[in-house]
């Protein structure tokens, strides 16, 4: 049995989909899903405290939410949520009594803290946010780009409690002449000449952003191992690579930080849109930051249907940290559009939900389409972002469905 | 024995789920899921330079990939990953690549 890209029934076996991709991986999985790209057949694989997820690399495990969640609430649940380690080296087993984040470099007092001491000296907050990969989408680029080949479904959102990175920072002490900070956590390479897996963020940025916290919990549990247990940054409006999982290390530096992850890899076009023409050289990068507004339907996909008569479609929307103003809807291609009613408001970094009424007539196929529309003004187009590594893509998102 | 064995592995479970409800140690084991290479010329080759890092996932789902983007990847495994590729065995390595998953 096979699912579609929405996690709706289709055909093929999973005895026809070991014969194509020769994975030994279809035995434990029941079922599989076809993702809308080529070679974009994945098993779901339940992995440790987590349900059967798409299965996009077995080592270092990459697991993406099918999209259906999205439409269940408005918070991604902890057994749902994705999953992407860069290096194969992760923990299996990690004590949170034991485990302690270093605080050291141009600081006045190194500090070594344990989870406790977050919990216990720092003021706790509260904040949902979105957590969403880089590469989100990769695979809907076109042409297509080497890299994770992640569907729309490398992204969640979640209520995060943690310790503020500013509190602790001052509590540290940060000496004059500080530039960055680095974080490091317990992922390793397993070749010592791989770079470890290590990100930095600018001062500004980091006191620009004073909602950044080291969180010890995700929706009122603890992290799954495999989201970072026991801590992990959370850098709300961020793209995922500088939450850095298993947080184990902070270091204040009085350089810009020129490690393999920021200096050569998560790089944007620093162009006009972060978009660039496949064949364009000569133009300059910069590291990936904040998130580009997105909107989605979430009852509904692509090369699906609706039923005859009135309905509701829904979808969720948002952007890194303006919060949505207004969701557009369009049953005509993106010719015209009229406003969804927005959700509750679960803060500004939080997926937003939005419900529209649709009325489809029998024996008509239609053209779908949602747009958010950030309080900041920034709005998705149907033009699609293009870089080489596949990220940022925020394209307008259509859906042809027929009625049935 | 068997008896003492279950209750064992019982509260062995209770401290998991402990673990998992405060503060204390998360243990899990990876599932034992591969992605096997398919048979080729030169898949003992990628199978000792590649899988060391990677499941062969990273090669079947990517696109299909022609020459140049299959040989720049593998220097880019060399390159900034530090694999370590011998210069005799690229070639080897891109043409089984581009036989299981490329373009012209």
């Amino acid at each position: 049995m096979t699912l579609d890209r929405r996690g709706f029934l289709a055909g093929a076996t999973a005895a026809a989909l070991a014969s194509t991709t020769g994975s030994e991986a279809i035995a434990a999985s029941p079922t599989t899903v076809m993702l809308p790209m080529e070679n974009g057949t994945r098993p779901l694989v339940a992995f440790p405290q987590k349900r059967p997820l798409l299965m996009l690399s077995p080592r270092p495990p990459l697991l993406e939410t099918p999209f259906h969640i999205f439409d269940e609430g408005v918070l991604t649940p902890n057994d749902a949520f994705f999953v992407r380690w860069h290096l194969a080296g992760i923990p299996t087993t990690v004590d949170a009594a034991t485990h302690r984040i270093h605080v050291h470099g141009m600081v006045k007092r190194p500090l070594s803290l344990s989870v406790s001491d977050l919990r216990t000296q720092f003021k706790p907050v509260e904040i949902v946010a979105v957590n969403q990969c880089s590469g989100n989408s990769r695979g809907l680029f076109s042409p297509r780009v080497p890299g994770g080949q992640w569907d729309n479904g490398a992204m969640g959102n979640a209520r995060w409690t943690g310790a503020r990175l500013t509190d602790v920072l001052a509590r540290a002490g940060l000496k004059d002449g500080v530039r960055q900070i680095r974080f490091h956590g317990l992922e390793r390479p397993v070749l010592s000449t791989t770079p470890p897996f290590i990100k930095a963020l600018s001062l500004d940025d980091i006191f620009d952003n004073g909602d950044i916290i080291i969180a010890y919990e995700m929706n009122g549990a603890p992290l799954p191992l495999l989201n970072g247990y026991p801590v992990r940054m959370v850098v709300p409006g961020w793209y995922a690579t500088y939450w850095m999982k298993m947080l184990s290390d902070i270091e204040a530096i009085d350089t810009i930080d020129d490690n393999f992850w920021m200096k050569t890899a998560y790089r944007i076009p620093e162009t006009p849109g972060n978009t660039v023409t496949p064949t364009q050289t000569g133009y300059k990068t910069v590291p990936i930051n904040k998130m580009t507004v997105r909107s989605f339907a979430t009852n509904v996909h692509d090369g699906g249907s609706v039923h005859a008569g009135s309905q509701m479609i829904r979808g969720i929307a948002f952007d890194n940290g303006s919060g949505i103003k207004a969701v557009q809807f369009s049953s005509d291609g993106g010719t015209t559009w009229r406003n969804a009613t927005l959700g509750a408001d679960y803060g500004r970094y939080s997926f937003r939900r939005w419900e529209v009424a649709f009325a489809a007539q029998r024996g008509k196929s239609y053209t779908l389409a949602c747009r958010a529309i950030a309080n900041s003004g920034e709005t998705q187009t149907s033009i699609p972002v293009w870089n080489p590594a596949g990220f940022l893509r925020d394209v307008i998102e259509t859906y042809k469905v027929s009625v049935s | 024995m068997k008896a003492t064995t279950s209750r064992l592995a019982l509260l062995a479970l209770a401290v998991l789920m402990l673990g998992a409800t405060t503060s204390g140690t998360v243990s899990i084991t990876m599932p034992t899921v591969t992605v096997p290479l398919k048979p080729g010329p030169g898949m003992e080759v990628v199978n000792a330079n590649c899988r060391t890092c990677h499941s062969a996932a990273y090669i079947y789902t990517q696109p299909r990939l022609n020459r140049a983007q299959w040989t720049a990847e593998v220097a880019k495994m060399k390159a900034a990953y530090g694999a370590p590729i011998a210069d005799s065995d690229v070639n080897t390595i891109v043409d089984y690549l581009i036989a299981q998953n490329g373009k012209p």
